[in-house]
């Protein structure tokens, strides 16, 4: 039915909407590309990072909570924006132990995506090199928290996908660590390879073992195009046609 | 005879050489690149002290000992644009990787525990000649301020090539996508 469309602009653009759906959800159907690194299409809206943070009517709103409504007039791309967001991301990095160098994950890892996609070149914020731990006990998966952004993926996953609730956040600020449903280690959880958690993750926290470096460089994920190119390419597509 | 062209130099740092291997690595571009510059200080040439100002500085690997910093301190003072040079320079890279490890246990594992060591005496080596270790590894920036920063480990040839002719022909420093890469 027309009259249940939900109409309003990003940069100036009219994107429609259907009712319930998120500013995330409407701009990646319309083809508009907002950043984001804790929202997942199969999984619920937690807005853990806020890169996907917009301006709706003037007012800074995460576009992967915030539900889109009629005549909302949206920025995204802003040099302000862009810049917010590229600090979140630089934040990541210094607040982690980032070694791309030798990351398993490194070509396919959303994190270094967006940060090359917003150009960073070093980040403003002094360099951590905190304390964090590695669990390698399960014979299949391992948990490297230098590289958690605490997005919350695996912890959504699990418990919504996966219908096992093996992970879940301990401590606040600085101290708050992804853990799991056991005294202390991933092989003492019902966690199985096959599970949704275990590809979930945006970074190489969460990595199986015995398929590193698989994939040659110059044929990753992110090795040619940007992070969120599909969606702007589908609207090339679309526009074309 | 070329005293007009500006003047390159470069350091290794607490680096592994892989960045100055990529700067060869620009292959047969070096001879374009030996007439729009002339190189000073550098392991390059092997010249040790600066010889007059220079127009970039490239600096490879943070500052993990008392003479980088020194080395770091005296290009920000003779070069005009001070450039960091892969990973290690930019974050501290793989030499980082002792910043979560207290020094004392670093030093036991070098030079008492280590499974190859042979050191009945226990020392840890003292001599004056050796630059005292830094409390941890600093990227570059964190000690004195950097202009660019190259990002790879190593930048590609085509970033490192792509940087220096931008400068040097006063252009801006525009890299494509596929030139920033952090691994
Ligand atoms: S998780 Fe991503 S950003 Fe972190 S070290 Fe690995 S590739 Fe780099
Ligand atoms: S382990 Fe991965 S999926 Fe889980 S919170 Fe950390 S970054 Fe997110
Ligand atoms: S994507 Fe919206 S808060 Fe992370």
């Amino acid at each position: 039915m027309m009259s249940d469309r939900i109409t309003f602009t990003i940069d100036g653009v009219e994107v429609q909407a259907d009712p319930g759906q998120t500013i995330l959800q409407a701009a990646d159907a319309a083809g508009v590309y907002i950043p984001r690194l804790c929202a997942h299409k199969e999984l619920n809206p937690f807005g853990a990072c806020r890169i996907c943070t917009v301006m709706v009517n003037g007012r800074p709103q995460a576009a992967c909570t915030t539900p889109a409504a009629n005549g909302m007039i949206i920025e995204n791309e802003t040099e302000e924006l862009t810049d917010n967001r590229r600090s979140i991301v630089e934040m990541l990095f210094v607040e982690g132990n980032h070694y791309c160098m030798y990351c398993e994950k490194s070509g396919n890892c959303e994190l270094q995506a967006m940060a090359y996609r917003l150009s960073i070149m070093v980040p403003r914020h002094p360099y951590q090199f905190p304390d964090k731990d590695i669990d390698g006990s399960h014979p299949d998966i391992m948990i490297d928290r230098n590289r958690c952004i605490l997005c919350a993926r695996c912890v959504r996953a699990s418990r919504d996908l996966d219908d096992k609730n093996v992970f879940q956040f301990v401590g606040r600020g600085k101290e708050k660590k992804v853990w799991i449903n056991s005294e202390a280690k991933l092989s003492d959880t019902d966690m199985d390879v096959t599970d949704k958690a275990t590809d979930i993750c945006p970074v190489g926290a969460i990595i199986k073992k015995r398929t590193g470096y698989e994939i040659p460089i110059g044929q990753r994920a992110y090795d040619h195009k940007p992070i969120g190119s599909d969606i702007e390419e589908a609207k090339a597509t679309a526009e074309s046609n | 005879m070329s005293t007009d062209k500006p003047k390159v130099a470069t350091a290794s740092l607490a680096g592994c050489f892989g960045c100055h291997m990529s700067i060869l690595d620009i292959d047969d571009r070096i001879l374009q690149l030996i007439d729009l510059v002339d190189f000073d200080k550098s392991p390059v040439d092997d010249i040790k002290e600066f010889t007059g100002r220079c127009a970039v500085g490239l600096i490879e690997g943070g500052c993990c000992n008392e003479e980088n910093v020194r080395v770091l301190q005296d290009f920000r003072k003779h070069c005009d644009v001070l450039i960091s040079l892969g990973e290690c320079a930019i974050c501290g890279g793989i030499p980082a990787m002792r910043n979560n490890v207290p020094l004392k246990e670093c030093f036991d594992e070098a030079y008492r525990n280590g499974p190859s060591v042979h050191n009945p005496s226990g020392e840890y080596p003292s001599d004056p000649e050796i630059p005292l270790l830094l409390n941890k590894v600093y990227p570059c920036h964190e000690v004195v301020k950097m202009d660019y920063h190259l990002q790879g480990c190593p930048p590609p040839a085509d970033t490192i090539w792509a940087a220096l002719t931008a400068l040097l022909t006063d252009k801006p420093v525009e890299l494509p996508y596929e030139l920033i890469k952090y691994d």
